[in-house]
């Protein structure tokens, strides 16, 4: 069909005009409907009165002010003394002094009050989103019916971009703090239904029949034998949870909820890397800090205590005490304990604005060489060939793999996602999307493959390149447009550029493990076969890890199709352009059909990826 | 003992199929699929027409390979899976007669339940799980401290009461499961394979270790093994299963000595005769020669050597009360073993 190209009617080159149907104004007349005739906004309303009192009460906590229960803010010094403490009580000094160390930093470089905002966001969102999604994932358990249906929304849940959140949430409950705080909830909850799900079908049968046996009614076996049991991956749940909602609360900027996000936001706008900079150290400071507490919490094993007197066993209670009356008192002789303002605070300004001065003075003209080079040489073609095919060959094309691979569904399915794209009338978007994540994805292919070979050579050094990958893992994939922008300014090559660094990570994780978790007695049967280590790793290591490596490339398509969508922000004419746009003029229908595309895109990679991968793994004898 | 814990159990005819649509191949057939028909459409009869009983005290071991059926029996007769068809009592109560209610308060009191894996409860310390069962029913924490911490004695694990079962070996672990079941006192024990993940030595300590807890409390048992020596160490009678259904049924001498179908006669070809004949199946008529005589259901491994090293002496066998009964059958008895 390639080929036939010029002989082709023009109908099987462009979705033709006739066919498109209008999702958005259906979208929106089902929006109207809900809003006007159902009258659901007084009550979304009312949830969004509740969430902002919620959010008031917190925020006066660690802020003060006249809002909420008006009392005055908690001093910085008694907030990094108990987290200090809570550090070391989860996991001895290190932790001690990452999560006392992070308070302490956001003090003294005066950025108090926009981690604040942020924290009190996080604060409210992640118990609610925690909550409802340990009882959908009960419910879920439960109820058979339940489970099946949530399943499929909840594949599309993971791979809706950020973006799609937003406009729901702020035509149905407004912009501001509470609409981030539920746009949070809604994103954040789905991980944990998963989670929750999966521990209690993991739970072995024997342990549940012990809790029969033992006179159990239902309701004390799920909450005395279920849930405990459940108890690691729920924790992992909540580690998500927390995680995805401080990624969210730092995208929910876009719908005026403040905090680090917020102030990051203005500052990219308007090109002041340095201080943006630093805000990035402190958000990703967060991430680490709230990640490492909360595993510690996940992995922490009970313990006995029973039989201590009554100060041992309490000790971090009364320190806890003890410590906060201290701090206090500090704060209240000394205003410097208490609050520091922006102004007063110390700043790395003076540190960054000469390295970007410098990098613009002097990397300015190689850039551009490398920037104009990539962009004639390898962006414009590409681009130029995705727009070229003609629709109905690309549909055909990836419907035909999906036979191949996945049989009829998978097929069917393939063919219903890429047909809503074409009726949509979002092709020729969706096709920049595709082409930037292509060029996004095979850099990330090719490094991460690399990068992940040579991690794995070494037990030690594929630790540290796992740990290395948990961490940046953490950070809100905003952070990751600061170098970019510092480095490349605002066109098609910095969005890739962001786009490869943050959806490598998955590349490199997964060809480690995959690449480690050869089983030894095949590696010695084939050295002993007198294999080196080229020949092992070609004929054995990479065959085998194949599959598992291939989970991760399927992750890192849904990393880069999430980042793309962000990185619209500094300028790219793909979906995420229009969904900026749908945002700002609060088109709901628009935005909503725009983010399943996006989500669409991704999936079909997925189920062709995700047939191959099992297919393979059962072949190979590998599958569970 | 009460009343409540008196404990016997009859079922009958009991089924339990699994697959598409058990029910309707069970009523096409009239009640009675033939084991082509289910096959043909595709289900597995896991218990095919079970009819048995324990008396009171008695412990059946329940032998058969794996997936014979040995674990979804037990689970019938306990309820803890509903049957396909069939009828199960419990000191006379109709089992499927009951409501979730009353269900939970059956297990609540009547029986107990060892798992193969143990299933302690990994987030409560040896005495929490012990005391789980009597904190399901509600009694108050002193109480059930008190008879928890006499059921660890009794499995003999005092001074652990405060450990975590990830703190425990295997063996230990068991010992709680056990000392768990049986902290409501129950009438009906059932143990599924509970020494089966055990290695050699530990499980032959505490198959001793069991003997000695039934001695002293006389449960009605059903007890799961693979293992014949396990089965000849403990039980009153076995029964055999295969496809789901029972072989035979009986004491262990009646089983290696009369086989009823050749899988049975395969299963025990290779059981050592000295250890589950018993001096009763040779005696005749006559009087001792005044040497000690041996009580009737000894095993007569443990005479043979007095047999052998003295070949003359004619040894008088008695009953349990000491009535005289007569003397053994020496050639009876050695045809029986190399013949
Ligand atoms: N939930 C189930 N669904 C379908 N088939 C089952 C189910 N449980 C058991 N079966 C089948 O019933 C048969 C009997 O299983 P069961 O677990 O009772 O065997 P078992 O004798 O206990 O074996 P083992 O020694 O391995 O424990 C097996 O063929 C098994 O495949
Ligand atoms: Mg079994």
């Amino acid at each position: 069909m390639m080929l036939a190209r010029p002989w082709l009617p023009d109908a099987l080159l462009r979705p033709p005009a006739v066919l498109l149907l209008p999702f958005a104004d259906w979208l929106n007349a089902f929006s109207d409907y809900l809003q006007n005739d159902l009258q659901l906004t007084i009550f979304t309303r009312a949830i969004a009165d509740v969430v902002q009192f919620i959010l008031d009460v917190v925020n006066n906590f660690l802020l003060g002010g006249r809002k909420g229960l008006g009392l005055p803010a908690v001093p910085w010094l008694t907030v990094a003394a108990l987290a200090g403490l809570l550090g070391y009580f989860l996991g001895g000094t290190r932790l001690a002094l990452l999560s006392g160390g992070t308070f302490t930093y956001l003090a003294l470089f005066g950025q108090w009050k926009l981690a604040m905002q942020t924290l009190a966001l996080v604060f409210v969102s992640a118990p609610a989103a925690v909550l409802i999604g340990l009882l959908l994932g009960i419910a879920a358990q439960r109820k058979r019916w339940l489970e099946v249906s949530i399943a499929p929304l909840l594949n599309i849940a993971q791979s809706l971009p950020h973006f799609s959140y937003l406009l729901p949430v702020v035509i149905f409950f407004g912009v501001g703090h509470h609409a981030g705080a539920i746009a949070t909830i809604i994103f954040a909850t789905p991980p944990m239904i998963r989670m929750t799900l999966l521990g209690l079908k993991r739970i072995q049968p024997e342990i549940i029949e012990a809790g029969r046996t033992s006179g159990c009614s239902p309701r004390q076996r799920l909450w005395l034998v279920e849930v405990p049991s459940a108890r690691q991956e729920i924790m992992v749940g909540i580690n998500q949870v927390i995680m995805q909602c401080l990624a969210m609360v730092v995208i929910a900027s876009f719908i005026g909820a403040p905090g680090l996000g917020y102030k990051l936001l203005l500052l990219l706008q308007s090109l002041r890397i340095g201080d943006a900079i630093e805000i990035g150290v402190s958000i990703v400071l967060i991430a680490i800090m709230l990640d490492r507490l909360t595993l510690a919490w996940a992995y922490r094993v009970p313990e006995y205590h029973g039989d201590e007197r009554f100060l041992v066993r309490h000790k971090y209670l009364l320190g806890a005490i003890a410590l906060a009356a201290v701090s206090i008192a500090i704060a209240a002789l000394e205003p410097y304990f208490y609050f520091i303002p922006r102004r007063e605070g110390l700043s790395t300004g003076f540190l960054w604005d000469p390295i970007v001065d410098w990098i613009t003075l002097n990397l300015f003209d190689p850039l551009q060489v490398f920037r104009h080079f990539v962009a004639l040489y390898i962006l414009i073609p590409v681009r130029d060939l995705y727009q070229w095919a003609p629709f109905s060959a690309v549909m055909l094309l990836y419907t035909g793999l999906g036979w191949c691979i996945g049989g009829r569904t998978c097929a069917l399915l393939i063919f219903s996602f890429l047909g809503f794209i074409a009726l949509s009338g979002w092709w020729d978007r969706a096709m920049i999307t595709a082409y930037m994540i292509t060029v996004a994805v095979s850099v990330c292919i090719v490094l991460g493959l690399t990068l992940g070979i040579w991690a794995s050579r070494s037990p030690s050094r594929a630790k540290r390149a796992l740990l290395l990958c948990d961490t940046f893992q953490t950070f809100p994939s905003f952070i990751y447009l600061i170098p970019v922008i510092m480095l490349f300014q605002v066109n098609d090559l910095s969005a890739i550029a962001a786009v490869t660094i943050y959806a490598m990570i998955p590349a490199v994780r997964y060809t480690i493990e995959g690449l480690r978790n050869v089983p030894v007695p095949l590696q010695e049967a084939v050295t002993s076969a007198g294999a080196n280590r080229l020949q092992r790793l070609v004929q054995l290591e990479l065959p085998l890890a194949l599959p598992h490596i291939m989970v991760g490339i399927n992750q890192t398509v849904m990393f880069s199709l999430f980042m793309v969508v962000i990185a619209a922000f500094i300028g790219t004419q793909d979906l995420g352009q229009e969904m900026m746009r749908a945002l700002s003029f609060n088109d709901l229908g628009k935005g909503l059909v725009l983010g399943f595309c996006v989500a669409f895109l991704g999936l079909t990679i997925d189920q062709l990826v995700s047939h191959w991968e099992r297919r393979r793994k059962r072949e190979l004898g590998l599958a569970e | 003992m009460d009343g409540k814990t008196s404990g016997v159990i009859r079922c009958e005819s009991l089924w339990k199929i699994y697959g598409p649509d058990p029910g309707g191949i069970f009523r096409k057939h009239d009640g009675a699929p033939s084991d082509e028909a289910l096959k043909e459409s595709g289900h597995i009869a896991a218990v095919n027409n079970i009819s048995l009983e324990i008396s009171r005290g008695e412990m059946l071991v329940v032998m058969g390979l794996s997936g014979s059926g040995k674990s979804t029996l037990v689970r019938c007769l306990s309820r803890l899976v509903e049957s396909t068809a069939g009828r199960v009592e419990m000191d006379g109560q109709d089992l499927f007669a009951l409501d979730e209610k009353e269900l939970i308060e059956l297990w609540r009191h009547k029986m107990g339940m060892v798992f193969q894996h143990f299933a302690l409860l990994p987030h409560k310390t040896v005495l929490e799980n012990v005391a789980f069962p009597l904190q399901m029913q509600g009694i108050t924490p002193d109480v059930r401290r008190a008879k928890a911490l006499e059921m660890i004695e009794l499995v003999g694990l005092s001074g652990r009461e405060n450990y975590f079962p990830r703190e425990l070996s295997g063996g230990q672990q068991q010992r709680v499961g056990i000392a768990r079941s049986l902290a409501v006192d129950p009438g009906i024990w059932f143990l599924d394979e509970p020494f089966s993940a055990l290695d050699p030595l530990i499980r032959r300590e505490m198959q001793d270790e069991f003997l000695r807890l039934q001695e002293m409390l006389k449960k009605s048992i059903v007890f799961i093994t693979h293992d014949f020596d396990e089965a000849l160490r403990l039980a009153d009678r076995i029964a055999i299963l295969y496809h789901g259904k029972v072989e035979q049924i009986g004491t262990p001498e009646e089983i290696v000595m009369n086989p009823a179908t050749d899988y049975v006669a395969r299963f025990t070809s290779e059981v050592p005769r000295a250890r589950v004949l018993t001096v009763g199946s040779f005696v005749v008529a006559g009087e001792g020669d005044g040497v000690e005589p041996v009580a009737k259901d000894t095993p007569i491994a443990s005479i043979l050597r007095r047999i052998v090293l003295s070949p003359d002496a004619r040894i008088p066998v008695v009953e349990d009360n000491g009535r005289h009964l007569g003397v053994i059958d020496r050639n009876a008895l050695l045809d029986a073993l190399f013949g």
